[in-house]
């Protein structure tokens, strides 16, 4: 049993329906639930939870805590390349945009990565656009083996692969996987993806389980906000994760929400979310998935991130470039979208602290990766 | 009642019975007839699985019941296996109820051993249901290789003292994507009914009937048990609200 056959029993539209007749009651009885079911999460995305903002984040607050502490994992983006064959409307990657095209060669990304691993980081995230000429799978196992003495932990955000592609991910030294679908409506998805490989929803939708099925050991999927209605989008991420967990129960979850910013060819959010909003989606999947990491990137305003902390968050990014070469100094021209939030990672970090919390810079190590002879 | 579906198969009972302790065969015949199941254990020590005259499996209608025969007594996955194959080799359907229980004195079952025989069963074409200590992640990796259910155990087999294993049986329902069966030590239909308003797909009984004053009312009493938790469950339970009480609010920082 896959996602699909999953996702198959829903409509999109019908969902949202269903999402937006929730009540009141229906609030406060999701709320006073012991076991949270997918109707009580949909009572929590639904317009009626908006008044109940505050009992959700108090909620959300003290589950987080009482899961994973008082603690922030951090980790950095690294971009190996900004060519791309897709067509993504929304990105500023896409195909038909005329920006510099770069691809990092394996000393440069090497460079790139001593920088990001004297700020302290040994969370990386490696991320690429989709151009098999430019960047293929051994390409990216070339990049992971020529970086892990440099890292604790690398995840990759690329194109979505084949089962023998993410082991051989594996085996390279990748142990994360993040991929967003975007958007969990087929027909918005297409119109979105206009060409390009990324343009095969199921081959998408699938690669977590793929990559579950691989050995990674860390699952991370999100939509895109600001691209489908809000609040479907996330009672779809719910479900997937759901799926994930019970299916691939070896593997950790996260869950990201990345909120549409502007980006190069200058596309709109079709649906932007607020706030108010982008809470109430952080609040809800977080009273679904007591033990999923919830991230937050620097595409967020300092203010912000720094309000939703508290709120339900254990994963964040600091000093971000979305650009190939851009940590030793390289085109700020071509990046994928705009920060909002460029404090260092050491101020960053203070701001951590001085919340009360503990700021994590290594959260794996690399032995569990290295299979030796034990004997056992 | 939403049907339970094991193994592609319907059942409209989520009430399985068991057929060992009772004192006469008329005393569990009417205990089944009361308690609405559909589905029986049968220990297939105790009958000569060939022998249509057998006295315990003459007294139960193949066509209304489905016999599960179970391997208690087998002290690991080989003499389970081996019990597992008679059965089939005498006309019975694949399906299998596997206990593996090398401790003769509280019967809990041996994780190793059941693992390594569920595998075993599971490639043969068995339609499998593992009878495991509360044990979650054991659940996980029987499911994983293909048993129809888990079975975990709310308390030793026998003792009638409920769900001792409540928290441990909490986490399998979470994330079980089998049906999940609580059996063993229920032994009082509000323990049937709770292990139902928890979630559990269906609940296993023996001991509490074969045992009671009264067999055939004590099966009644735990059909009403087991629907009325199902029922609950399925109305969604509230809790006791707890009021968040905010020193600093943490969304004041919202402004429309």
């Amino acid at each position: 049993m896959t996602f699909l056959d999953t996702i198959s029993q829903y409509n999109y539209h019908d969902v949202l329906a269903r999402i937006e007749a929730k009540t009141p009651a229906d609030v406060e009885r999701a709320l006073a639930a012991p076991q949270m079911r997918l109707d009580d999460f949909q009572a929590l995305l639904s317009p009626a939870a908006a008044a109940f903002i505050e009992p959700m984040a108090q909620r959300a607050h003290r589950l987080t805590v009482q899961r994973f502490g008082k603690t922030i994992l951090l980790y950095a983006p690294l971009y190996l390349s900004n060519e791309c064959t897709n067509g993504c409307r929304y990105c500023g990657f896409n195909a038909h945009n005329r920006v510099p095209r770069q691809t990092l060669t394996l000393d440069e990304i090497e460079r790139e990565a001593q920088v990001l691993h004297d700020r302290g980081f040994r969370h990386i995230l490696l991320v690429t656009g989709e151009s098999p000429r430019a960047v293929d799978n051994d390409f990216l196992a070339a990049a992971a083996r020529r970086i892990r003495h440099l890292f604790s932990a690398i995840a990759i955000e690329v194109y979505p692969m084949e089962e023998p592609g993410y082991r051989q991910m594996v085996e390279a030294g990748v142990d994360g996987l993040t991929l967003y679908q975007e958007t969990y409506d087929r027909a918005l998805y297409a119109e979105m993806h206009p060409f390009g490989r990324k343009r095969d929803f199921d081959f998408r939708l699938l690669a977590p389980e793929r990559g579950g099925a691989a050995g990674l050991r860390r699952i991370g999927i999100g939509a895109l906000l600001g691209l489908g209605q809000f609040r479907s989008e996330a009672f779809f991420v719910g479900l997937h994760a759901l799926h994930l967990s019970r299916h691939f129960w070896r593997s950790h979850l996260s869950v990201s929400f990345p909120r549409m910013r502007p980006a190069d060819g200058g596309f709109q959010p079709l649906h932007p979310v607020s706030d108010r909003d982008f809470v109430q989606v952080i609040c809800a999947l977080r009273l679904l998935l007591p033990d999923a990491g919830l991230v937050l990137s620097t595409r967020e305003s300092a203010v912000l991130r720094d309000n939703l902390l508290p709120l339900g968050v254990t994963q964040m990014s600091a000093g971000s470039c979305t650009a190939p070469g851009g940590y030793t100094g390289g085109e700020e021209s071509t990046r994928q979208f705009t920060i909002d939030d460029d404090r260092t990672p050491a101020e960053f970090a203070r701001m951590i602290q001085s919340k009360g919390y503990e700021p994590v810079w290594k959260d794996w190590d690399r032995a569990f990766m290295e299979k030796t002879e034990i004997g056992v | 009642m939403d049907p339970l579906i094991i193994a592609g198969r319907r059942f409209k009972s989520r009430l399985l019975v068991g057929t060992g302790k009772f004192s006469s065969n008329a005393a569990m015949v009417a205990a089944m007839e009361s308690s609405g199941c559909e589905i029986v254990t049968v220990a297939l020590r105790r009958v000569d699985i060939d022998s249509p005259a057998d006295s315990l499996l003459a007294h139960i209608d193949r066509e209304k019941y489905l016999l599960l025969p179970n391997t208690s007594g087998a002290r690991d996955a080989e003499e389970a296996v081996r019990l597992a194959r008679l059965a089939r080799a005498a006309g019975c359907e694949p399906w299998v109820k596997l206990e593996v229980t090398p401790d003769p004195y509280y019967l809990l079952p041996d994780p190793i051993e059941t693992f390594k025989a569920a595998e075993i069963l599971v490639k043969e074409g068995f339609t499998v249901l593992p009878y495991i200590n509360a044990d979650p992640v054991l659940a996980k990796r029987l499911q994983e290789i293909g048993t129809a259910t888990v079975m975990p155990l709310g308390a030793p087999i026998g003792t009638n003292k409920g769900l001792k294993t409540r928290e441990q049986i909490a986490i399998i329902i979470e994330q079980a994507i089998v049906p999940v069966v609580v059996d063993a030590g229920l032994g009082a239909p509000s323990h049937a009914a709770e292990a139902m308003e928890m979630g559990a797909d269906c609940v296993l009984v023996n001991t509490a009937l074969a045992v009671a004053g009264n067999p055939a009312a004590m099966g009644a009493a735990f059909r009403k048990g087991v629907e009325a938790g199902r029922e609950a469950f399925l109305a969604g339970l509230g809790e006791t609200r707890q009021q968040a009480e905010a020193s600093s609010p943490l969304t004041g920082f919202l402004r429309d």
